[in-house]
């Protein structure tokens, strides 16, 4: 098998705004095909890195290569290969959802009826075959992320940028943006988002950088950094406020690979979640609850950087 | 059976010329305008209207009895609709290069989407003040043809007017476009309009002939735009226009154009590429 192209290339990739440093130094390699995450807390400098990537945002310092070409000087040429949907709509919202497209098309210098074909197909790929003489500004806002997606497509791009695609959308919608997402990676279209949800990241990322304070803290897939940095299971226990902390201290003579006391929980990061639930309760405390569940990225972050990723 | 033909059509390519990626960004306007160009248009009539049957007609006609020769012995309508058209390219310019401006890089940030294309901060530029043009060249070709109805033309050099109008329009436009799309808020259009237009629009030749001011501030009003535009207009209309005097308008607008665009390739890049 020959070894997977390499798109997206950056070395020591910095930027900064006056004296904050949105992004410190830091360096990956994106392939054909992958799906690849940015995950990390607002403000972690992902949006950042995506702007660079999609050469609207000068790096202040470091390399950075697309398609082997300079986002600098050749910005346009690479924009040309690029889908990009924002982490705000940018929809024209007092056109139509059709309009929206020829718009769209037209700065890629596509002709109408190639405009025309391609529009019809994406409305349909994101369901909005029904509102394409609409007008934007009513839609909800499931449908003006998948018209968004819909719109960054029209160029048929090799890699597809998404920051934070799924933000402020209600459960349901996401579900429907992931599965669209999962189609497009299933036609072998490159994805890079950013997201400060764990459970989008598992869902569509064959690998991912976690980023904190400007740099990559972990890299690898999911399962990787799952097993890597935390344990197979995670008991969870809660208990009444007054004894939370008297409980923490107890607890630490109950054998577990990590601990992290939490304001309303106690996590223990063992291989053997049930073992250690008799453990604790054999240490005469009687959590209020007590779950068993399987590490998440969720984990992993906390481990890296002692936060949730909430907690921003 | 036959094979299907083919038809090879040369590939556009994502990436072109200044022209091409600019005229792509007009493109953008254009559909935009297909929703509200019925409404632009009747203003485009009604402003002529209003401006040369009050202060053309109404007005004119108390001037007229007092005498008009320091109006070069043309009647009071005929003096001022050269300059009202001038005066108007001013006004469609500066609205259509401050909110819409704003809106496209603040509110709606369409910009910011084109930003993501091949497009560069140069083209989206250059696609608004393509617009623009295309906007001045309506609106004065609308305010001639209703100076003709009313009878206020001396000369048919004033179809010379038609590019000296949309001229000094740009002259407004370009700098206006470079400097809105660097504003967060609208605060700075009401200081432009109540010190800039409104001033200009009152004091630059268009209702009465400078030699009325006093004469300290006689170079004042000489060195604003629209008073370029508004003598030239005039000359042309009244068909007293001469060579030396016409390269000399068009020589100053045409600076005040070529600066904005100067500026604006440099505004609209600091705003869009952060």
């Amino acid at each position: 098998m020959p070894a997977p192209e390499i798109l997206i290339s950056a070395v020591g990739l910095t930027k900064r705004f006056g004296n904050f440093t949105a992004v410190a130094g830091i360096g990956f390699e994106l392939r054909r095909g992958e799906a690849f995450g940015f995950l990390g807390p607002n403000g972690a400098g992902k949006s950042s890195t995506m702007r660079m990537i999609g050469c609207v945002s000068p790096p202040t310092g470091g390399k950075l290569s697309i398609f082997g070409l300079d986002p600098v000087t050749q910005g346009p040429a690479i924009r040309a290969r690029l889908g990009v949907v924002p982490q705000e709509d940018t929809l024209d919202v007092e056109l139509t959802v059709r309009e929206n497209l020829l718009i769209y098309g037209r700065y890629f210098g596509l002709p109408r009826d190639v405009i025309a074909e391609r529009t019809a197909r994406l409305l349909d790929f994101v369901q909005l075959t029904d509102r394409a003489g609409d007008q934007v500004e009513p839609l909800s806002g499931g449908m003006k992320r998948r018209l968004t997606i819909a719109r960054s497509l029209i160029n048929e791009p090799e890699v597809l940028l998404l920051d934070e695609p799924t933000t402020g959308l209600d459960p349901q919608a996401r579900h429907v943006v992931w599965d669209r997402l999962f189609r497009l990676k299933q036609q072998g279209v490159t994805l890079i988002l950013t997201t400060h949800y764990m459970d989008e990241a598992e869902q569509l990322c064959d690998r991912l950088v976690v980023m904190d304070g400007g740099k990559i803290a972990a890299e690898g897939s999911p399962r990787e950094l799952i097993e890597t940095y935390s344990t197979a299971e995670v008991l969870e226990l809660r208990f009444r406020p007054d004894d939370h902390d008297q409980a923490a201290q107890k607890i630490q003579d109950v054998p577990s690979e990590r601990m992290e006391v939490l304001a309303d929980r106690i996590l223990l990061y063992v291989a053997d979640g049930d073992a250690t639930l008799a453990a604790v309760r054999g240490h005469g405390l009687e959590p209020l609850t007590s779950l068993v569940r399987r590490s998440t990225l969720e984990d992993v972050f906390l481990r890296l950087t002692g936060r949730r990723l909430e907690d921003g | 059976m036959t094979a299907p033909s083919v038809v090879v059509r040369p590939a556009r390519p994502a990436v072109a010329g200044r022209w091409a990626m600019g005229g792509r960004a007009f493109r953008f306007w254009l559909v935009n305008y297909r929703r509200t160009w019925q409404g632009t248009i009747y203003s485009s009539i009604l402003n002529p209207l209003l401006y040369l049957g009050a202060m053309g007609l109404g007005l004119g006609t108390l001037v007229d009895k007092h005498g008009t020769g320091s109006l070069g012995g043309v009647s009071y309508l005929t003096f001022i609709a050269p300059g009202l058209l001038a005066a108007q390219a001013m006004q469609t310019a500066i609205g259509e290069s401050t909110y819409p401006v704003l809106a496209s890089v603040k509110w709606l940030k369409t910009y910011q989407a084109a930003a993501a294309s091949p497009l560069r901060p140069a083209d989206l530029f250059h696609g608004h003040l393509l617009f623009t043009t295309m906007r001045l060249a309506m609106n004065s070709a609308i305010f001639m043809v209703v100076m003709a109805a009313f009878g206020a033309v001396e000369s048919p050099w004033l179809i010379a007017a038609l590019p000296v109008s949309v001229l000094t329009g740009l002259a407004f436009a370009a700098p206006v476009d470079a400097f809105a799309v660097g504003r967060e808020k609208d605060q700075g259009f009401a200081l432009l309009f109540r010190f800039g237009m409104i001033p200009m629009f009152l004091f630059s030749g268009t209702f009465f002939p400078l030699s009325q001011l006093p004469v300290w501030i006689r170079p004042l009003a000489y060195a604003t735009p629209l008073w370029h535009g508004v003598a030239l207009c005039r000359e042309l209309s009244l068909g007293t226009a001469s060579l030396a005097g016409a390269i000399g308008h068009v020589a100053y607008l045409a600076a005040l154009t070529a600066a904005g665009l100067y500026a604006g390739a440099k505004t609209y890049s600091r705003r869009l590429y952060v």
